[in-house]
């Protein structure tokens, strides 16, 4: 044994669990992140259970989701209040996702296990996702239309069927209205205001003049007031035939609710399913929630615009970035004497590399958002003011400030590139006769182009990523437009953004229902994580690739 | 021969037709050298502007943080007679916010109202005191209620408030005065607090939202205490005034009473005598108001109290002396709960007698004049004296702030007004304010906090940086005590012992781990992790036990124990992958016994057994944090140690191994040794990552502000606390600076740890080179 440990052995064995640990902990961590944001879209069966508070209490029926299940010691259980036999040490409990939050106020409640009596797992109980208040458990009863009952039991389920699709439709359409046409008018009403502000504020112009630009803005304001007012009949008049439709539900404890078929986003049996309809519904559900809006403070819904927010404002900063890291990164590698100047230079890389991403979210928001664009505002949007065009959170200023965030990674990168690149191919060309610049352009720079590449894909996932500096100076947790739509200059660049990584903070820290938003976290942070490690194996191979390929030709 | 050479003249021509001329050519190569030389010059300014850059930012938060360290100035910014004539004296100066109406109250009965800027009267108000009175004492409320009373001869007390409007005329704004009384119409404006005619010697008045609270010292030696509250009748309109009178006991001693203070609440009266002692009454219930405390407040016993104001809020006072000192006293509650006077600070002394002190009305400022003409400015909070300099000659009348605290107006002896330009927009930043315990109001002794808001006006920020930094400190220190083993052995063991197949697999999985956004780590942390460890806190000490320990027993096994047949399957190089299950065996060994080892030795919960040994517990804890955290930095250590390790020339281990030592001993004789630099810099730089992390802090604690180091408990960092208050603070206010200044202390931080590391490393290279 004395001789084992002498040997060395053991210690090589503890450093080499070391790597174990991480490796465990990096799986184990993407495991839990894909299981956990993968199974929310599948169909969970619903389970039904009488459970007794208290040993003589009446029996109360529960109906729903199992959401998860611990191991307690008792002690810690009664000292939270339940009732726990003598001389068990050990509870499990579970937390049953109710729903019905608009019924019981509570829609994840604990359990405790020994209280409860068998699982049932009934056929026909009926799962509805609704607009607000969460999903809905219970039991179809009958199927309305403007109150009258036109079916009931099996007949109701087979109507509802046939009639959801419809009345869905029509929501998507109301929507549609609201959100793109009514969103349209009311952004060129605005446009007016300024317009009428602008000419208040212009004192050189003439009273003909001015009477005539008045007049012009009136004509079309008027225009704009009757195209609302005829959407509007169209949303009220859809409002009106969707709301004829209502089902009749029996919930857990036997009373009966009426559900407008409006307020209906899907409805499945969950215990009353193949496979194939499960797929059907897991990937319906996964496809919704990719390019669904938000609903309910975030919780519910799909992260579109969080996913659109990301990758436009990724793009912004490469087209920032990109350039900016390629040409300094050249000028280290091909112009620059190595000396003071380069090592200054080496160093301020490392120091951006090094400095805390919030320090960054600092700079931006003073000197981007409160300097620069506060000064574009005082030249350029007089007639807004006081309300902050560019001078506010911005979709520009958060890319700029991700540009200076990720510089170093572009610079190495290409550096690293550069440098592989032999010395002999560089030399054949200016032998030729090439200047220095020709040379760079037609030779040096299409042979880097991976590094290149590689530089700016490792950009783009650290900028995904990248939530601190954000949350300063442009990020919103819900913003009402997309910074791209179908209104003149098409690209808004002055408007506030949604991003993933900031969706999970909010929905995870900041809603007021984290049990019921735990999931859409989970699975946002798994569309994150996917879309980052997708960058990064990217990178890392076109790197290896590329190292495999010069060093075969140096050597 | 002509034949023959024809054609190749010919050619030579068309050759030469096609080849540019000489005159093209040179043209070309002209152009193509701009080019060249304009890339050039193009590529080096984006190479130079990388610097820039870095110093843009550094300059930028620079400037933003300077603006607190600008001393504070003071001009006087005209001189005139007093608006409405200097034949009567002035009581009172105020003005409005923009300082373009103030308002004069003198001695006989006016209210003059003017504009400060240049003098001109704008229009007076008669005050409704009786003909034939004298005005025998006058008091002030707090400044932002802009009450004000006057004590006559006869025994009553008039409450005048005066109110400054402001109204928009085309674009421009317009302001005005007016005088209201608080008690309804100028009927009631004259109140009674004796019946007899006693002349009052002293007053203190204070308005609250019942009614008035009116205390004064009566010439026959009374103290008497009057509240006044009116009711409108809701049919007539008529204002009714009830009035309730009582009489408290007269401070010991034979003293003269000269001063009286009461606070906003309503509760506490501070009585101030010609001896120089202050006495403390408990007036919460006026008909039981006792004398709690006296307390001679002059360090001179044959000083007297010449000057005494509260502070704005209320809660602590000025106190001015003849010997010129300055001090502030406060109701500290002692061990027996009781209120007692007590000193908080001193500030720099007056040569000559106080006589006035000024509140400002939106911060914890004041200025103080003294007999000869001096004017200082101070700031409570921290402890600084910011101006001092002569105004006038004599003694001054009046003296008060600028509600935005810009701008002084001093009365002479002489009844010329003084308007004076200030300029202190950061007066609660000092050293000591910053990173030292400073006694704030409200508290029972000097502390560090950070609190930087709250609900009310009258609120004592404060800007202590010392619990954010420890904050900061805890969290990379936990970070790294959980990193650092972890990192550096796995390095050591995937650089010099693992086999190159699996380290090809081990080192794009370390990257991906550098990749994972820290948002995402901070999200599992806080909603799965903190959980977790709460519940089975058990597990996680036994894992950090049981682990080392596993492993161990494993290794015995395998190299021992095991048939050699079995042990060849595997080769050399892949402990790591063998013991994978170790660890996940070993984890879930623990955590399906927590709840047993919870029964069996901490009474069932471990958490309720943390509590009652005494240790705090909140469920995001430093712990919790450090794991995540840790997390985020292995990959950075590992891969930056693991470099250094596996670039140790091949010829030393060699010769370590060739003379005999084991590979273990070459590891830690020869190759620890001559990576060590290098390992030091990927502590450094992981050290620098961990100390601006911001969203696993965020996420993962509770963010509380604490001063310990107890690993159960949260914690606020630097980093957190930028994000959580930069986007709530005023820009260009003091808040918004200190938080600047917070920022720069993180780049100076980070600077110089990456900045050291770098050099250190590039030594190592150098040195790799050389061997």
């Amino acid at each position: 044994m004395n001789n084992w440990f002498k040997s060395g052995t053991p210690w090589v064995w503890l450093n080499a669990g070391a790597v174990s640990i991480s490796l465990v902990m990096v799986v184990g961590l993407l495991l839990m992140i894909a299981v956990n944001g993968l199974s929310h879209f599948w169909p969970s069966a619903v389970v039904e259970f009488e459970h007794r508070a208290t040993a003589d209490a009446e029996p109360e029926r529960v109906i729903g989701e199992v959401s998860r299940s611990e191991t307690k010691t008792a002690a810690a259980m009664r000292e939270a209040g339940y009732e726990v036999p003598e001389g068990q040490e050990v509870v499990v409990r579970h937390l049953i996702k109710r729903g019905n939050r608009d019924i019981t106020g509570r829609d994840f409640v604990w359990y405790i296990e020994d209280a409860m009596s068998d699982w049932r797992y009934p056929e026909d109980v009926l799962v509805l996702e609704r607009t607000t208040w969460g999903d809905f458990y219970g039991y179809l009863r009958d199927f309305r239309r403007d109150g009258q009952v036109i079916a009931e039991g099996p007949a109701a389920r087979e109507t509802l069927q046939q009639r959801l699709p419809e009345s869905l439709a029509a929501v998507r359409q109301i929507q549609r209205i609201e959100r793109f046409d009514i969103g349209s008018i009311n952004f060129q009403i605005e446009q007016l205001r300024l317009q009428q502000r602008a000419l208040e504020r212009n004192p050189e112009l003439t009273e003909e003049a001015r009477a005539a630009r008045e007049a012009e803005i009136d004509a079309e304001r008027q225009r704009l007031d009757a195209e609302y007012a005829e959407l509007e009949a169209r949303r009220n008049e859809l409002r009106q035939r969707v709301r004829g439709y209502s089902i009749t539900m029996e919930v857990m404890d036997g009373s009966t609710r009426e559900i407008n078929l409006a307020d209906v986003v899907a409805a499945w049996y969950p215990n009353d399913m193949g496979l194939v309809q499960q797929l059907r519904h897991y990937a319906r559900s996964l496809w919704d929630f990719v390019s669904g809006f938000p609903r309910e403070a975030n919780t519910e819904g799909g992260i579109l615009p969080a996913i659109f927010g990301t990758v436009l404002m990724v793009m912004i900063m490469s087209v920032v970035v990109t350039p900016f890291g390629v040409l300094a990164a050249i000028y280290l590698r091909e112009y620059a004497k190595q000396g003071p100047l380069t090592r200054i230079i080496r160093i301020s890389v490392n120091n951006l590399a090094g400095v805390p991403s919030i320090v960054f979210g600092v700079f931006g928001l003073g000197f981007f958002v409160y300097f620069v664009g506060g000064g574009i505002d005082r030249m350029f949007y007089q007639d807004a003011l006081p309300a902050p065009t560019f001078g506010g959170p911005a979709i520009i200023w958060a890319s700029l400030t991700l540009a200076l965030l990720t510089l170093p990674v572009v610079i190495v990168s290409t550096e690293e590139g550069l440098a592989r690149i032999p010395s002999t191919i560089r030399q054949g060309s200016l032998a030729l006769g090439a200047t220095k610049a020709e040379t760079l352009w037609r030779i040096i720079v299409p042979l880097s182009a991976p590094a290149m590449m590689t530089g700016l894909i490792l950009a783009v996932a650290r900028a995904a990523g990248e939530v601190a500096p954000l949350m300063l100076v442009g990020v919103v947790k819900l913003a009402p437009t997309l910074p791209v739509d179908g209104n003149f200059p098409y690209l808004h660049l002055d408007r506030a953004f949604m991003h993933l990584g900031f969706h999970i903070f909010d929905v995870g820290f900041q809603s007021p229902n984290v049990e019921a938003g735990r999931p859409l976290v989970y699975a946002t942070a798994l569309i994150l994580v996917l879309l980052i490690i997708v960058l990064n194996v990217t990178a890392i191979s076109i790197r290896n690739h590329l190292r495999e390929k010069y060093k075969s030709e140096s050597d | 021969m002509n034949d023959a050479s024809n054609p190749r003249i010919e050619s030579r021509s068309r050759v030469r037709d096609l080849l540019p001329g000489p005159e093209q050519r040179a043209r070309l190569r002209r152009w193509r050298a701009v080019k060249d030389r304009s890339a050039k010059y193009l590529i080096g300014a984006f190479g130079v502007s990388v610097v820039a850059c870095l110093g843009l930012i550094f300059i930028y938060l620079f400037s933003e943080v300077l603006p607190m360290f600008r001393p504070a100035a003071m001009e006087v910014g005209a001189s005139y007679t007093a608006p409405g004539g200097t034949s009567a004296r002035s009581v009172n100066v105020a003005s409005d916010r923009h300082r373009e109406t103030a308002v004069r109250f003198t001695d006989d009965r006016r209210a003059v109202f003017f504009d400060p800027r240049n003098g001109a009267v704008s229009h007076e108000v008669d005050l409704p005191i009786p003909e034939g009175t004298v005005v025998t004492a006058r008091a002030q409320a707090e400044p932002r209620a802009r009450l004000s009373a006057y004590g006559l001869d006869n025994g009553q007390v008039l409450a005048v408030r005066h109110v400054f409007t402001e109204r928009f005329v085309g674009g421009q704004r317009e302001t005005g005065g007016e005088i209201e009384f608080p008690l309804g119409d100028e009927e009631t404006a004259l109140l009674d607090v004796v019946d007899d005619g006693t002349a009052i010697q002293a007053l203190a008045i204070q308005a609250g939202s019942g009614g008035i609270s009116v205390v004064a010292a009566l010439a026959d030696g009374r103290l008497r205490l009057v509240q006044f509250e009116s009711s409108t009748n809701f049919m007539t309109g008529a204002v009714t005034v009830e009035r309730k009178v009582y009489d408290l006991e007269v401070p010991p001693g034979a003293a003269q009473i000269t001063t009286l203070l009461m606070d906003i609440t309503m509760r506490n009266l501070l009585v101030g005598d010609s001896d120089g002692n202050l006495h403390y009454y408990d007036v919460s219930r006026p008909q039981r108001a006792a004398l709690r405390d006296s307390r001679e407040v002059l360090p001179d016993p044959n000083a007297s109290i010449t000057a005494m104001e509260y502070l704005l809020g209320t809660v602590s006072i000025i106190v001015g002396g003849s010997d010129g000192s300055v001090r502030q006293w406060m109701l500290v509650r002692d061990d027996s709960n009781i209120n007692r006077i007590t000193q908080v600070r001193r500030f720099e002394s007056h040569d000559a007698p106080v006589i006035l002190v000024a509140p400002e009305y939106a911060r914890k400022g004041f200025a103080t004049a003294d007999q000869t003409g001096v004017v200082k400015v101070h700031y409570s909070t921290s402890a600084r004296t910011l101006l001092s300099q002569q105004v006038t000659d004599g003694p001054p009348g009046v003296l008060s702030f600028a509600p935005r605290a810009n701008g002084l107006y001093l009365v002479d002896g002489n009844e010329r007004l003084h308007r004076v330009d200030v300029r202190n927009a950061h007066p609660e930043v000092s050293f000591a304010a910053l990173w030292q315990r400073v006694w704030y109001e409200g508290r029972s002794q000097p502390e560090f906090v950070w609190q930087s808001s709250s609900a009310t006006d009258e609120f004592e920020p404060k800007f202590s940086l010392m619990p954010l930094t420890l904050g900061t400190l805890k969290a990379a220190f936990y970070a790294m005590l959980f990193a650092t083993p972890l990192a550096i052995m796995g390095a050591i063991y995937s650089a010099y012992f693992m086999s190159p197949r699996m380290r090809g697999m081990v080192k794009p999985t370390i990257e991906i781990m550098e990749a994972l956004p820290t948002v995402i780590l901070g999200f599992l942390a806080g909603l799965w992790l903190a959980p977790f460890v709460e519940s089975n806190l058990p597990a996680v000490f036994s894992i950090l036990v049981l682990m080392p320990l596993a492993f161990l027993l494993f290794a015995f096994l395998w190299t021992r124990v095991l048939a050699e047949r079995i042990r060849l399957l595997v080769g050399p190089g892949w402990e790591a992958a063998l013991l994978i299950p170790v660890v996940l065996l070993v984890g879930w060994f623990c955590v399906t016994l927590s709840p047993h080892v919870e029964v069996l030795f901490f009474t069932g919960d471990m958490r309720q057994w943390l509590t009652d040994v005494g240790i705090t517990y909140d469920q995001r804890n430093a712990l919790v944090v450090g794991v995540a955290m840790g997390f985020a930095v292995i990959p950075t250590i590992y891969s930056i140690s693991e470099d250094a390790v596996f670039n140790v020339p091949k010829h030393l281990t060699q010769g370590s191994l060739a003379l005999g030592a084991t590979p273990w001993q070459t590891v830690t004789k020869v190759v620890l040794l001559t990576a060590s630099p290098g390992i030091f810099s990927a502590v450094m730089i992981g050290f620098g990552r961990a100390v601006g992390e911001t969203m696993i802090v965020l996420m993962a604690t509770g963010n509380s502000p604490v001063m310990n180091f107890n690993i159960f408990e949260g914690m606020r960092t630097l980093s957190a606390n930028i994000a959580v208050e930069m986007p709530e603070a005023a820009v260009g206010g003091t808040h918004y600076r200190i938080l600047f200044l917070a920022a720069l202390v993180l780049f100076v931080i980070t600077f110089f740890m990456n900045t050291i590391a770098e050099v250190v490393r590039q030594r190592l290279r150098r040195k790799y080179s050389s061997l």
